[in-house]
């Protein structure tokens, strides 16, 4: 409404923002959080199994070290930027959310932020010592206390995170409750990081064996040992993250669940979320069955055995997400805006002025019978452009083919009288928020969309037009209105006082 | 042409929301956690050019090619640094203007969103400099390509946000903007681009005469013929000049300025900042051009009378946008409080919705109930074959005895069958309006 509305009219632009997400997640869940601790261990193990009359044993040390090293480099530039990364497409994708929740989160995200950057300094530290840390075992034994040390520090900041996410999923605490307290008292927040911890020490545990296939020689001792302690690790914690992701998918309150069949995919998907437990199963026994092989023929297994457990590994964490993103609909924040990112409150407004007559950016600040199919546009760009795209993934033409049938033509009644009933069915849609007008125009434009296979460029590459009634001469004619208004009433009171 | 303009120049609304912390301590934070981190990126940038530079020279003198790897070692370091104390900054510039800010990086999406590949690539690069090191000892060439082409990409991504930073300050362009790079070509881009790389090489001077000078350095163990002092006096000369160059960049920067954010509180700041870099330059002189022995004596003293200055550009950085920025922000107020007005009043009031039913005067006692179908229902039910949902005829086979029934469903409906989507509620509909469309449906019998 109030920001010029960047757009990704083939890639979507929810979509860009999961795939920065997800990659940040898997990097910081899965190579901070769970491989440091998997690393430090095996460190420590170096120094317990190595002869009298060394430090530790050096080539288990050099091994260990090689794989803290590709976790250290894809922390520190995959995984630091895609977190960025996160803020940087959030803030042009949906900037009325983001500039909102930083007005409450600042502190959250402020203590987040130094935990955070302690976080990388005792990375950079614990990785850039190790060398040194090899000259005398009481270095060595300080390097891997250190090492115990930051894995904590990752875990935190972890669970700091989690308190934000969690807070900002619970609908209608927005208005009552403006703490981060609330954060880590709802009731998704404990089952999200039971959840999450071991889940995390999973996808690290799988990584590294993976790494372990790399970096040692096939029918080796050095694979065997390695092999059979990451099978260890797995089998610790895959147990507990089935429980953990039960615990989780049972304590989402019931209006979320009940929007989860169509979090994976459309509404013809609606079956397809039974199938997501299977493959969760699916990929848990997996990562169960590569564990136990590792146990019990160490140096018998390949890199090419691993690495299918460890992609779904990620992908088991990867749907999580993706689910829990979608619960939050129809909002943005709970209970306060929408996902088109207008607020709940500011709907009977909308409704009778229309959408079109507030919005900072539009060629047509009210819909004619000339202006129609450009009107619909921009009512496009303003109320579905955030989760929908013209011809591209999860397409407005799209939707309505599943509903109406593949390539029959649109009738704009049925499309309009059908989008002012959806958000009662649809739970997950916000109600459509212009007036008559601006509807029957969006319904046209629709149909356009399905006769032409027009797209939409967006506003980093259009540009945008400044709609009249939002300009510096109607906000100045506004004040002098004001200051008149001031100016009347201020002389009715004095004749009043006078007389 | 003036008339113009201010049709062109937007007005957007505030975030309606207050401020968490006071402003003055937002400005604060925003300042000190900005120099906190354009300090690193000066010296990753600054670190990267040098590492260039030496390792082109390097490939006849061994000493410099020693030397390049030396600074490459720090960027990898610096670099991690920039990135996360670059997150403070961001969070409160978002708090501060947020309007400004976000609307600046819609308008440049694009490129503002390549940031993040850029960095990531230009990262890798010099991950694969360093590891790579000495592997490529014997195809220099190939080393010289990775370190350059990382220096390109450090070179450019400044730009990114520079120019964001440069269009948030200018709400009447932004109706002209299509794009990054129509906003790259606003005035004082690129003086202030130019003042900040050689920033960038002044502050990397600083810091190699300090890491290099450390007592337990281990220089001797890199070098051959290169002499600590030596080292010390090129970083130090590299500041000098450096600074010197400021003093002919920063009145080009002032000078393409639009006028609009200057006034004698920035005037001030500005050239309190200019005037305390000069007693530093003149101890950097002495240093360099005094007793090897004695290169260290000012170093202190010139750090401090260097920071300050830093602290004083990035305030008078600050004073210019907040006044640049504050008719404006007067104006977005106005417009916030009118339309909260607005929003409250219509919410008070909210709009009926007339319901226009094209009543069809043939159909008798069924007439009303067809229109209320049609308004409401057809969009998924046809008469005789599936639309969204099933045909009337198949309402009438389940319900042809049970109007209740079918009154009921229609009053709250859910999801009987798997290949179907769920009915939504129709909320509008009154229960006479029930009546009349189960009448309507049921009197399909056919």
């Amino acid at each position: 409404m109030d920001f010029p509305m960047f757009h990704l009219d083939w890639l979507n632009d929810r979509f860009l923002i999961a795939i920065i997400a997800i990659l940040h997640v898997f990097i910081n869940h899965g190579l901070a959080v769970g491989f440091i601790p998997y690393i430090v261990r095996l460190e420590q193990q170096g120094v317990a199994n190595s002869n009298m009359n060394e430090i530790t044993n050096k080539d288990w040390d050099a091994m260990v070290y090689k794989m803290m090293k590709v976790g250290f480099i894809i922390t520190t530039t995959l995984g630091a930027m895609t977190g960025v990364g996160i803020w940087l497409s959030v803030s042009v994708v949906s900037p009325s959310s983001i500039a909102s929740l930083i007005r409450v989160f600042y502190w959250a995200w402020f203590i987040e932020w130094l935990v955070f950057v302690t976080e990388v300094i005792l990375i950079l530290i614990y990785f850039l010592t190790w060398k040194n840390a090899n000259k005398s075992l009481s270095a060595k034994l300080r390097h891997i206390k250190f090492g115990w040390f930051l894995s904590i520090f990752s875990w935190i900041t972890m669970a700091i995170i989690v308190a934000i996410l969690g807070f900002m999923m619970d609908p209608g605490n927005w208005k009552t409750q403006h703490s981060l307290i609330n954060g880590f008292l709802n009731p998704i927040y404990l089952p999200q990081l039971l959840f999450r911890t071991p889940t995390a020490m999973l996808v690290g545990g799988i990584f590294g064996y993976v790494l372990a296939t790399i970096f040692t020689q096939k029918n080796t001792d050095l694979r065997g040992r390695a092999v059979k302690q990451s099978s260890i690790w797995i089998l610790i914690f895959a147990p507990l993250s089935l429980g953990g992701a039960i615990f989780y998918y049972r304590a989402m309150p019931q209006a979320m669940t009940d929007n989860m069949s169509t979090a994976v995919g459309t509404l013809q998907f609606a079956q397809y979320y039974d199938l997501l437990k299977w493959i969760i199963a699916g990929a848990i026994s997996t990562i169960v069955i590569i564990a136990i092989a590792g146990l019990w023929k160490p140096k018998k297994i390949r890199f090419a055995m691993v690495i299918i457990p460890c992609v779904l590994a990620f992908g088991f964490l990867g749907i999580f997400e993706r689910v829990r993103e979608f619960i939050r609909k129809p909002y943005v924040i709970g209970g306060y805006m929408y996902s088109n990112l207008l607020r709940e409150e500011d709907y009977p407004l909308y409704k009778r002025d229309g959408v079109l007559k507030y919005a900072t950016y539009t060629t047509t600040p009210e819909v004619t019978e000339a202006n129609k199919v450009e009107a619909g546009r921009n009512v496009f760009i303003l109320t579905c452009s955030r989760c929908h795209t013209t011809q591209g993934v999860n397409s407005i033409v799209g939707v309505f083919e599943q509903m109406y049938g593949q390539d029959k033509p649109f009738d704009e009644i049925s499309i309009a009288s059908f989008t002012k009933n959806m958000h009662n069915g649809r739970t997950f849609m916000p109600e459509f928020p212009g007036n008559k007008k601006e509807l029957e125009a969006l319904a046209a434009y629709i149909k356009h969309l399905q006769q032409t296979g027009d797209v939409i460029e967006g506003a980093q590459n259009e540009g945008v037009t400044v709609n009249p009634y939002q300009s510096v001469d109607a906000v100045v004619k506004l004040i002098d209105k004001q200051n008149k208004a001031k100016a009347d009433s201020l002389t009715r009171i004095q004749t009043a006082l006078n007389k | 042409m003036f008339q113009l303009l201010q049709i062109s120049t937007p007005v957007p609304r505030n975030i309606p929301l207050d401020l968490p912390l006071p402003e003055w301590l937002l400005v604060t934070l925003l300042i000190v956690s900005f120099l906190l981190h354009i300090v690193f990126v000066n010296l990753m940038i600054g670190g990267a050019i040098l590492t260039l530079w030496c390792q082109i020279k390097g490939l006849k003198d061994k000493d410099y090619h020693n030397l390049a790897h030396e600074i490459s070692r720090t960027i990898t370091v610096n670099k991690s640094l920039a990135v996360v104390l670059g997150v403070a900054p961001l969070l409160s510039i978002s708090t501060l203007y947020a309007t400004h800010f976000y609307t600046a990086t819609a308008l440049t999406g694009g490129m503002w969103i390549a940031i993040i590949p850029l960095v990531i690539v230009a990262f890798l690069l010099t991950y694969l400099n360093k590891y790579t090191w000495h592997v490529l000892d014997n195809n220099k060439p190939l080393s010289i390509a990775i370190i350059a082409t990382a220096t390109a990409l450090f070179l450019f991504i400044p730009l990114i946000f520079l120019v964001n930073i440069n269009l948030m300050l200018f709400p009447e362009k932004w109706g002209t903007i299509k794009g990054f790079f129509s906003a790259l070509l606003l005035p004082n881009v690129f003086p202030r681009y130019l003042h900040f790389i050689t920033a960038s090489l002044a502050v990397t001077g600083l810091f190699i005469f300090w890491y290099m000078g450390r007592k337990n350095y281990p220089f001797e163990q890199y070098f051959v013929k290169l002499t600590r002092y030596e080292v010390k006096k090129n970083a130090y000369s590299l500041t000098l000049a450096a600074s010197v160059a400021q003093f002919i960049i920063g009145p080009l920067v002032m000078l393409t300025l639009p006028t609009k954010g200057f006034d004698i509180k920035l005037i001030l700041v500005i050239f309190s900042g200019a005037t305390i870099a000069l007693p530093a330059m003149w101890w950097i002189w002495k240093s360099i051009t005094g007793e090897p022995e004695k290169i260290d004596k000012h170093f202190g003293k010139v750090v401090i009378a260097l920071s300050i200055t830093v602290i004083f550009m990035g305030s008078g950085r600050h004073v210019y946008r907040a006044n640049a920025l504050a008719p404006h922000q007067k104006l977005m107020i106005a417009n916030t409080t009118e339309f909260e007005r607005l929003s409250k009043e219509a919410r008070e009031n909210p709009p009926v919705e007339e319901l226009e039913l094209k009543i069809d005067s043939t159909l008798g006692d069924v007439a009303k109930g067809q229109a209320i179908f049609q308004a409401n229902c057809s969009s998924c039910h046809k008469e005789k074959e599936k639309l969204v949902g099933p045909p009337i005829t198949e309402m009438v086979s389940i319900y042809a005895t049970d109007k209740d029934a079918l009154k009921e469903w229609i009053k709250s409906p859910g999801k009987k069958r798997p290949d179907y989507p769920q009915m939504p509620a129709l909320n509008q509909l009154t229960d006479q309006d029930r009546e009349e469309l189960a009448n309507y449906i049921l009197s399909l019998k056919k």
